[in-house]
């Protein structure tokens, strides 16, 4: 199973304010169309690898960046990219569901409407269509127009993952999207982004070690900022090359 | 019952503020109840559909007839259109400060000059527009309030939009700029919206501050007994009528003041009442 690299990243160093350094000369190549995983103890830059992606970094005032991201091969970092097209090609699925202040409906199509892809009956077919791929259309069909922070966190973090899918990205990044669901709610989820692998490039956070072996093709395992060791699921699990991976996988941090 | 007296400075110095608190809420609460009373009592009395009905005739200031709609009308166009001017204003400035120059030095800067000017008398304002009205060539006039008034409302308005966009969690932004918002087209879409309930509170505040103020109309929108007709007109107002009607020596003239308080108290009463139906209506697909 050999596919060219989706996401590859050159010597990335960031520092956040006062040169605090959170990623320490990064490389690392992620497969397209399979889950890759990241794991590392608390505070080890998991997050904030992640931002770089979608370069949700630079939100934060007084960052800095050194280094490259290619997406296909280009730099998302260049200069003359434009920032918003890079996030419409990186869905999010944060640790915390978040709706927008409006309907369900208005949330799916939220990201389409800003982009002005699609209007009228094309809209409520997408819509339909992203809800139905998030497994959450027979449970909101007869609502669609209700405010969407009326549903459970759970149903929640599917809309967010409609809403992302919806302006048809390549890319699905997740920050320990299920810690903050139910465990029925968080195999929904898993179900999801099982499915979604075959047409999407998926890279998630976790601190469950089970979920990453449920979930990971390929694993990250970092500490303190830097990558310590990537592979392929199967061989980082079961014969992990460093010291720190395998004190992490079984369980002393 | 019986209770021990071991001395325990924790608790005294918890029930000395026990005190305290309940003695600066009484006196709040007492104070509000006089005024309500002090308007109730001596306006309602005097208050009349001829009062809200007609403008004063020749000798309304002695006691004969005529009423106060002059003043109504002038209040409402004066506090109406500054609140207007200054939401267009304020808006902007809220949405810019958290949008693009959140913890920066120059949004301390700005925030500290609106909590300045937030601060300066009102006649200051006043005597400020009226300077300035002066070197224009302008009278007194209903343009001339309005302006006045919206100087008066925009520190008010914008800091207080301000602080309940800085309540809106990170994440909500982010959750739009995730699918390649950019951020003048989520603070349109996603702040305004979320913080809609907080736009008309503070919309009222300052509409609160703008219709009740004297000092800074009565060099700038002056006064008169006809109801204004265009933008250049003199505008009467509820505080000067309050003002002027308190001073006469009449005994019935002074009713009528308290009986333009209670109308000045009433309107402030039915916008605010109004404006919270209207965003509560509104505020359904708020996160929270
Ligand atoms: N906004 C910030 N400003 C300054 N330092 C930060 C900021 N965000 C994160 N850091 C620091 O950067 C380092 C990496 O943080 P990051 O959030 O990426 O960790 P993480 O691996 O996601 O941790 P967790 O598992 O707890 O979510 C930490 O030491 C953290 O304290
Ligand atoms: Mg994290």
């Amino acid at each position: 199973m050999i596919t060219k690299p989706h996401i590859e990243i050159r010597n990335l160093n960031t520092f956040y304010e006062h040169q605090q350094p959170a990623l320490v000369n990064v490389n690392l190549t992620i497969p397209r169309n399979q889950v890759t995983v990241i794991m590392g103890p608390s505070g080890c830059g998991k997050t904030t690898l992640l931002k770089t992606f979608n370069r949700f970094l630079e939100l934060t005032d007084g960052t800095r960046i050194a280094g490259e991201v290619l997406i296909d091969g280009v730099n998302i970092y260049d200069p003359d990219q434009d920032v918003t097209e890079i996030r419409k090609k990186t869905g999010l699925l944060a640790q915390r569901p978040y709706m927008l202040p409006m309907s369900i409906y208005e949330n799916v199509a939220y990201g389409l409407r800003i982009h002005g892809i699609k209007r009228g009956r094309e809209l409520d077919l997408a819509v339909r269509h992203y809800l139905e791929i998030a497994g959450l259309w027979d449970e909101v069909k007869d609502r669609l127009h209700a405010p969407a922070t009326r549903l459970s966190i759970g149903q929640q973090q599917r809309v967010c993952l409609a809403r992302g899918l919806a302006v048809e990205p390549e890319i699905l990044l997740g920050d320990e999207p299920t810690s903050a669901l139910d465990p029925i709610s968080a195999a929904h989820i898993e179900a999801r982004l099982l499915e979604l692998k075959k047409d999407y490039t998926i890279v998630v956070v976790t601190h469950t070690l089970r979920q990453a072996k449920r979930l990971a093709d390929y694993v990250i395992f970092m500490y303190m900022g830097e990558v310590v060791e990537a592979g392929h699921a199967r061989q980082v699990f079961e014969d992990p090359q460093q010291e720190r991976t395998r004190g992490y996988l079984s369980g002393q941090f | 019952m019986v209770r021990s007296w071991h001395f325990k400075p924790r608790h005294v110095a918890e029930t000395v503020a026990k005190f305290f608190m309940l003695l600066s809420f009484l006196i709040v609460a007492a104070s509000l109840l006089s005024i309500l009373w002090t308007v109730l009592s001596r306006g309602l009395p005097a208050l009349s559909w001829e009062m809200i009905s007609q403008t004063p005739k020749g000798g309304y200031y002695l006691g004969k007839e005529g009423g106060i709609l002059n003043a109504i009308i002038g209040s409402l166009l004066l506090a109406g259109g500054g609140t207007l001017v200054a939401l267009v204003i304020s808006l902007p400035i809220a949405l810019f400060l958290e949008t693009y120059v959140m913890k920066t030095r120059w949004a301390r800067y700005v925030r500290l000059t609106l909590d300045i000017l937030w601060g300066i008398p009102s006649i200051v304002y006043g005597a400020f527009a009226f300077t300035l009205m002066l070197a224009m060539g302008l009278r007194a006039s209903m343009l001339g309030g309005i302006i006045v008034l919206a100087l008066l409302e925009i520190p008010i308005m914008t800091r207080a939009m301000d602080e309940v966009i800085r309540l809106m969690p990170e994440e909500l932004s982010q959750a739009s700029l995730a699918v390649g918002a950019s951020k003048l087209e989520t603070a349109i879409r996603v702040t305004v919206r979320q913080m809609l309930p907080g736009i008309v509170t503070a919309t009222l505040l300052a509409f609160g501050r703008g219709i009740g103020d004297a000092a800074s109309v009565l060099y700038t929108a002056g006064y008169t007994d006809r109801i204004p007709t265009s933008l250049s007109s003199p505008t009467a107002s509820l505080p000067l009528a309050i003002y002027f009607q308190l001073g006469t020596p009449y005994p019935e003239v002074q009713q009528r003041a308290y009986a333009s308080a209670l109308v000045l108290t009433l309107i402030v009463l039915i916008v605010s009442l109004g404006s919270r139906l209207v965003s509560a209506r509104l505020g359904r697909f708020i996160n929270r």
